[in-house]
C-alpha cells in the first residue's frame, strides 16, 4: 500500500466542508507557513520536495516559483490552472469536487509564498458544479478568516476568486489561460516575456496546476525534505493518475512515483486488470498528447526493464520506444480497440482545439484529421502512413505553443508502432471497416537485446 | 459572417437583477480591467436567455465598456456558448477517445434516434438538441454527457439511462 | 550588440529582433514574414514563415535555442548566431509553413487582383513545391463587402491579424475582427456594418495576400499592366504621399508608399486613396522604382535598354548609368 497525501482522507465524512476538513488536520499548512515561515522558506521547502509541475509539462513547481519577478509596487498573481481538459485526465475534477479546501488552503500557501494578494482559480466552463463547489468552500474559509483582510491575524490579505472559462482545451496552456482571464480568446502569447515577468494584465504570475497546488500542502506539513523521500530519483512524491478505457476500476488513483506500469493495470489496488477478461493492446500513458505504446513497449522497456511510473521511466528510450508522465491520464486499450480509430478520434480533438493562430497548427491538425479519416473509413492510401508523419513533423516545434506537439505525437506515435495495422486498413479496407485488427503482435515479448562480449 | 436566417434577433434588456450578478463578478478584477469579467458574464447571459444573441453581446459591450467585436470575437471562439437558439436542454455528449473506448458512440447514436434530430438541431417541441463535445474530463467515468446552464453531469451512461433521463426531462419540462 | 546572420555580423541597438537586424544587413538573408509588420505592434509570430536558428544563444549564453524561433518576436543578444538560409533545418521547416499556408489557399492567382504583388505568390514561388499533397475540399467563404470601398474575400485569407492590428492603432475604432477558431477562424464583423472611417483604406495594404482589395480597383487591371508614379498632395489627414498606379492616362489606383519589404512608409487616408483620382490633384514626384525581379517591371523590359543614341553620348551615358547596369544582368 503506498502512501496517500493528497486523497488519504477521501473518505472521511464530511470532507468536503470545512469543518470535516478541519478535523481531519487541514489548514495545519497555513497556520504554520503563515505563523513560522517566511514566503521565501515556503519557496525553499517546496525547492526541497523536489515537486514537478502536475500538469503536464513537469517542469519544477520551486524553481518555477523562485523564477517570479518581485518589481517593487507592481502586484504579483497567483493563478491556479484548472482547466482540465486533456482527455485521459480528470483528475483535477475528481480533488475539486471531493476535497476543495485542499486546494484553497494550497492557493493560500502558494499565495503566501509568491507575495500574492489577489489569487484566483481558473476553471473549465464545463465544470460548473466544481465552480459552484469552490466558490461555497471559499465563502466558508472566508468566514472563519482564512481568506479576506489580516489572515489569521498574520497581517497577510488575501482574495480568491474563482473564474470560469469558456470551452476551450487551449486555456491549459498557460498564456492562452491568461489571456482568457483578462476577457479574450485564448490565444496563447508568443514567449518571452513568460508569465513570471509579465503574466495576468501584465505583472509577474505563476500558473500552477490544481494537483501541484494542493501537493504544496503536505509538502508544509511535513517539510520538503520528507516529500522528497517518497517516489524515485527525480520523480519524488505522490502524483494522481486518473486511470481510464478499457480497465477494471476506472478512476483517480495516488500512486507513490516509482509504481511498476504492470502492478499499476493489474493490481486490485489500482485498476485490477483489463475489463472482460481482454487482453492489453495498448496504453496512453500520460494524456492523449504522449507517444502512444503497444502493450509490450508500456510494460517493459526497450532494454527490457520494468517500466515504472515515473517521469524518468516513463520517457526511457524517447520517442522512439518511451513516452511521457505528462498529466498522468492513463488511457488502457483492449484488444478489440482500434487504434487507427482512436488516432483519427484524437486528431479530431486537436483539430477542433487549435486555436488559429499559427499556420502550421491551425492548417495541419485539420490535414491530419482528414487523411486519418480517410484511413479509418477504407479510402487510404499506402501513402497515407509516410503523408502523416511528415506533415506531424512540419507542425511538431514549428508553432508557438505545444499544442502542435501535442497534435503531432500522437499520430507519428501510432504510426511508428502500429504502422502494419494502419497497413491493414489500406489492404483490407472493407474489412477493416466490420472488425478490428486486434492484438496481433503487439504484446509479443520485446526481442533480446544482443550485448556485444565483453 | 454571422448567417441569420431563422435566428430573430430580439432586442434586449437586462434585468436589474442579472445587473447585480454582474457587477458582483466586475468586482473580483483590479480597476480598469472589467474586461476580464466578459466570460462569466457571457456565461450569466446564457443562462439567461438559453444563447447569446448579437444584440445581448451589444448589451455586454457597452456594460463592460468594450467594442462590441469585442465580445464576438470572444464568444465565438469559446465552444460553450451558443450563437443560435437551442433546445430547452442541450445534451453535450463527450466524445473523445477514452470515452469512445466505453461505448460514447453508441449512446450518441442512441440519442440522436431517440430525439429523431442530427446533431445541433433542436426538436419540434424545441425541448432537446444534442451535440457531441469534446473531451470532459470525465473520462474513468465514460460514457458522459452534460446539460446547462448548471451543468449537470450524467456518467456511466447507457441505453437506458438515457431513456429515463430523457423522460425525466421532458417531464420536468411539463411541470 | 553584434548579431551574425548567415555568417553577416552587424552592429544593431538593443531590443531589436533578429528580423530587423536582418532587414539592416539586407539581400537574400532576409527572412520572408507573412504577419509581422514593423508599423503595426504586436503583430509577428503567427505564420512562422519567418522561423530561424539560433546556433548561439549570446556571449554570455552560448548555448543554441532548442527550437527554431520566430525571428519577427525574438529579440537579438549581443553575440547571438543565426542561421537563415544556411540552416537545412530552416528551409524545410519554411517549406513546411509554406505548404501549410497554401493547402486551403483557393490558388486563384489568375482572377485576383493581388496577383503580381502578393507576398504568398512570392513565397511559394521561393518556397514553395510545385505540387499540392493536399487532396482534400478546400475551405471558402463567401466574399463580403465591408463598406462600399472595401471586400473582404475571406477565403484567401491567411490569418496574419494585420489588419486587426490596422483598425486598432490607425483607425478610431474597430469593427472587424477574428471570428471562430481553428481552421474555422475567419476575418468578420459579424454582423453587416461597413468598416468606413478615415484610415479604414489601410487594411487593402497591409493585407499580404488578395483577401482585402480596393473595389475601384478591382478586376480593373493587372498590376503589371499600370505605370506606378510617386506623388504627394497637401491634405489635412494624412501625409499625403502616395504612389498612384496609371493606366494610359488614368489613375485606376492609389497605395501608400511601399518599401522592399511591402510595408508601406506611411499610412494615408480614404480620401487620398479613394476620392482622389486626377492627376490635377497630385504633384508627380517621378516613376515609382520597381525591382527588376517583380513582375510589374515585366512589361517595361523594352524601355530598360538604353535607346541607341544613349549609346554614343557621353552626358547621357552618365545620366543613364543605372539602366546600363540593369541591361548588363538582364
Amino acid at each position: 500500500m503506498g502512501r496517500k497525501l493528497l486523497l488519504q482522507h477521501i473518505n472521511a465524512p464530511g470532507i468536503n466542508t470545512l469543518q470535516g476538513y478541519r478535523q481531519t488536520g487541514g489548514y495545519a499548512a497555513v497556520k504554520k507557513a503563515l505563523k513560522t515561515l517566511s514566503p521565501d522558506d515556503v519557496v525553499e521547502e517546496v525547492k526541497k520536495s523536489g515537486l514537478r509541475g502536475r500538469g503536464g509539462a513537469g517542469f519544477p513547481t520551486g524553481m518555477k516559483w523562485s523564477f517570479l519577478a518581485k518589481p517593487e509596487g507592481v502586484p504579483r498573481y497567483l493563478v491556479c490552472n484548472a482547466d482540465e481538459s486533456e482527455p485521459g485526465t480528470f483528475k483535477d475534477r475528481y480533488l475539486m469536487t471531493k476535497i476543495p479546501h485542499l486546494l484553497i488552503e494550497g492557493m493560500i500557501v502558494a499565495s503566501y509564498a509568491l507575495g500574492a494578494n489577489t489569487s484566483y482559480i481558473y476553471v473549465r466552463g464545463e465544470m460548473m458544479p466544481q465552480i459552484r463547489i469552490l466558490e461555497k468552500a471559499i465563502a466558508e474559509a472566508k468566514n472563519v478568516g482564512l481568506l479576506g483582510k489580516n489572515i489569521l491575524g498574520t497581517g497577510y490579505d488575501l482574495e480568491l476568486y474563482v473564474q470560469p472559462g469558456g470551452g476551450a482545451y487551449i486555456c491549459g496552456e498557460e498564456t492562452a489561460l491568461l489571456e482568457s482571464l483578462e476577457g479574450k480568446r485564448g490565444n496563447p502569447r508568443i514567449k518571452p516575456p513568460f508569465p513570471a515577468i509579465a503574466g495576468l494584465y501584465g505583472c509577474p504570475t505563476v500558473v500552477n496546476n490544481v494537483e501541484s497546488i494542493a501537493a504544496v500542502v503536505p509538502i508544509i506539513n511535513e517539510g520538503g525534505d520528507e516529500y522528497a523521500k517518497i517516489g524515485i530519483g527525480r520523480s519524488t512524491g505522490t502524483k494522481l493518475i486518473s486511470a481510464s478505457g478499457n480497465i477494471n476500476k476506472p478512476g483517480v488513483y495516488e500512486i507513490e512515483l516509482g509504481v511498476p506500469v504492470e502492478e499499476f493495470i493489474y493490481s486490485d489496488e489500482y485498476c485490477g486488470g483489463i475489463a472482460n477478461g481482454k487482453r492489453l493492446k495498448a496504453v496512453v500513458a500520460g494524456g492523449s498528447s504522449v507517444p502512444i505504446l503497444p502493450a509490450n513497449l508500456t510494460l517493459k522497456t526497450i532494454n527490457n526493464e520494468s517500466r515504472l511510473m515515473s517521469y524518468e521511466s516513463l520517457s526511457d528510450g524517447g520517442f522512439a520506444t518511451g513516452s511521457m508522465m505528462g498529466s498522468g491520464g492513463f488511457i488502457v486499450f483492449d484488444e478489440d480497440q482500434c487504434i487507427v480509430r482512436n488516432t483519427w478520434n484524437f486528431a479530431r480533438f486537436y483539430h477542433h482545439e487549435s486555436c488559429g493562430q499559427c499556420s502550421p497548427c491551425r492548417e495541419g491538425t485539420g490535414w491530419m484529421e482528414k487523411v486519418l479519416h480517410r484511413l479509418e473509413y477504407g479510402h487510404g492510401k499506402m501513402s497515407d502512413m509516410d503523408l502523416l508523419v511528415d506533415v506531424s513533423k512540419k507542425i511538431e516545434g514549428n508553432t508557438i505553443c505545444p499544442l502542435g506537439d501535442a497534435a503531432a505525437w500522437p499520430v507519428a506515435s501510432a504510426i511508428r508502432h502500429f504502422r502494419d495495422e494502419f497497413e491493414w486498413h489500406v489492404t483490407n479496407a472493407a474489412e477493416a471497416t466490420t472488425r478490428n485488427y486486434g492484438l496481433a503482435h503487439y504484446a509479443d515479448p520485446l526481442p533480446k537485446i544482443e550485448k556485444a562480449e565483453a | 459572417m454571422l448567417r441569420v436566417e431563422n435566428t430573430e434577433q430580439a432586442p434586449v434588456e437586462f434585468s436589474a437583477a442579472l445587473i447585480a450578478k454582474f457587477d458582483d463578478i466586475k468586482s473580483r478584477y483590479p480597476e480598469g480591467k472589467q474586461k476580464s469579467a466578459l466570460l462569466p458574464v457571457l456565461h450569466l447571459v446564457q443562462a439567461e436567455y438559453g444563447w447569446v444573441s448579437a444584440p445581448a453581446m451589444d448589451k455586454v459591450a457597452e456594460y463592460l465598456n468594450i467594442l462590441p467585436i469585442e465580445v464576438y470575437e470572444v464568444a465565438t471562439f469559446y465552444t460553450m456558448y451558443f450563437m443560435r437558439p437551442q433546445g430547452k436542454y442541450v445534451l453535450e455528449v463527450c466524445r473523445t477517445g477514452p470515452c469512445c473506448l466505453v461505448g460514447a458512440e453508441k449512446i450518441m447514436d442512441y440519442i440522436e434516434q431517440q430525439l429523431g434530430v442530427k446533431e445541433g438541431e433542436v426538436t419540434t417541441d424545441g425541448l432537446f438538441s444534442w451535440r457531441g463535445v469534446e473531451c470532459l474530463a470525465a473520462c474513468g467515468f465514460g460514457p458522459v454527457l452534460q446539460i446547462g446552464p448548471e451543468y449537470t453531469f450524467y456518467e456511466n451512461l447507457t441505453t437506458q439511462s438515457v431513456d429515463s433521463l430523457i423522460a425525466d426531462l421532458k417531464a420536468k419540462a411539463n411541470n | 550588440m553584434k548579431v551574425t546572420i548567415d555568417g553577416i555580423t552587424v552592429d544593431v541597438e538593443p531590443g531589436t529582433s533578429i528580423l530587423n537586424a536582418a532587414r539592416q544587413i539586407g539581400g537574400d538573408i532576409v527572412p520572408p514574414a507573412m504577419c509581422y509588420y514593423s508599423k503595426l505592434e504586436g503583430s509577428g509570430g503567427k505564420c512562422r514563415t519567418c522561423l530561424v536558428k539560433v546556433s548561439k544563444g549570446s556571449e554570455k549564453d552560448p548555448r543554441p535555442m532548442p527550437k527554431l524561433v520566430a525571428s519577427c518576436r525574438t529579440t537579438v543578444m549581443d553575440g547571438m548566431e543565426v542561421q537563415n538560409i544556411t540552416s537545412p533545418e530552416v528551409i524545410e521547416a519554411r517549406k513546411g509553413v509554406v505548404e501549410m499556408l497554401l493547402i486551403n489557399h483557393p490558388l486563384d492567382c489568375p482572377v485576383c487582383d493581388q496577383a503580381g504583388e502578393c507576398h504568398l505568390q512570392d513565397l511559394g514561388y521561393e518556397h514553395g513545391a510545385a505540387k499540392t499533397r493536399y487532396e482534400f475540399d478546400r475551405r471558402t467563404f463567401e466574399k463580403i463587402d465591408i463598406g462600399d470601398k472595401i471586400q473582404l474575400h475571406m477565403t484567401r485569407c491567411i490569418l496574419c491579424y494585420r489588419c486587426v492590428f490596422t483598425a486598432d492603432q490607425i483607425t478610431n475604432t474597430r469593427l472587424h475582427g477574428i471570428l471562430n477558431r481553428g481552421d474555422h477562424s475567419e476575418i468578420s464583423t459579424y454582423i453587416e456594418k461597413a468598416v468606413d472611417n478615415d484610415f479604414s483604406g489601410n487594411v487593402i495594404d497591409v493585407c499580404p495576400v488578395g483577401a482585402l482589395t480596393d473595389k475601384t480597383f478591382r478586376f480593373k487591371n493587372r498590376v503589371w499592366f499600370t505605370k506606378p508614379v510617386e506623388a504627394h498632395r497637401d491634405c489635412d489627414k494624412c501625409c499625403g504621399k502616395v504612389t498612384l498606379w496609371y493606366k494610359g492616362e488614368d489613375v485606376i489606383r492609389v497605395t501608400g508608399r511601399k518599401d522592399v519589404y511591402g510595408e508601406v512608409e506611411e499610412f494615408i487616408c480614404n480620401t487620398c486613396r479613394f476620392d482622389t483620382k486626377k492627376t490635377a490633384d497630385w504633384t508627380i514626384e517621378g516613376p515609382r522604382k520597381v525591382s527588376h525581379k517583380s513582375v510589374i517591371s515585366a512589361n517595361h523590359y523594352e524601355t530598360m535598354k538604353p535607346l541607341p543614341v544613349v549609346k554614343t553620348n557621353p552626358l547621357l551615358q552618365e545620366a543613364n548609368k543605372e539602366q546600363f547596369e540593369r541591361e548588363t544582368r538582364l
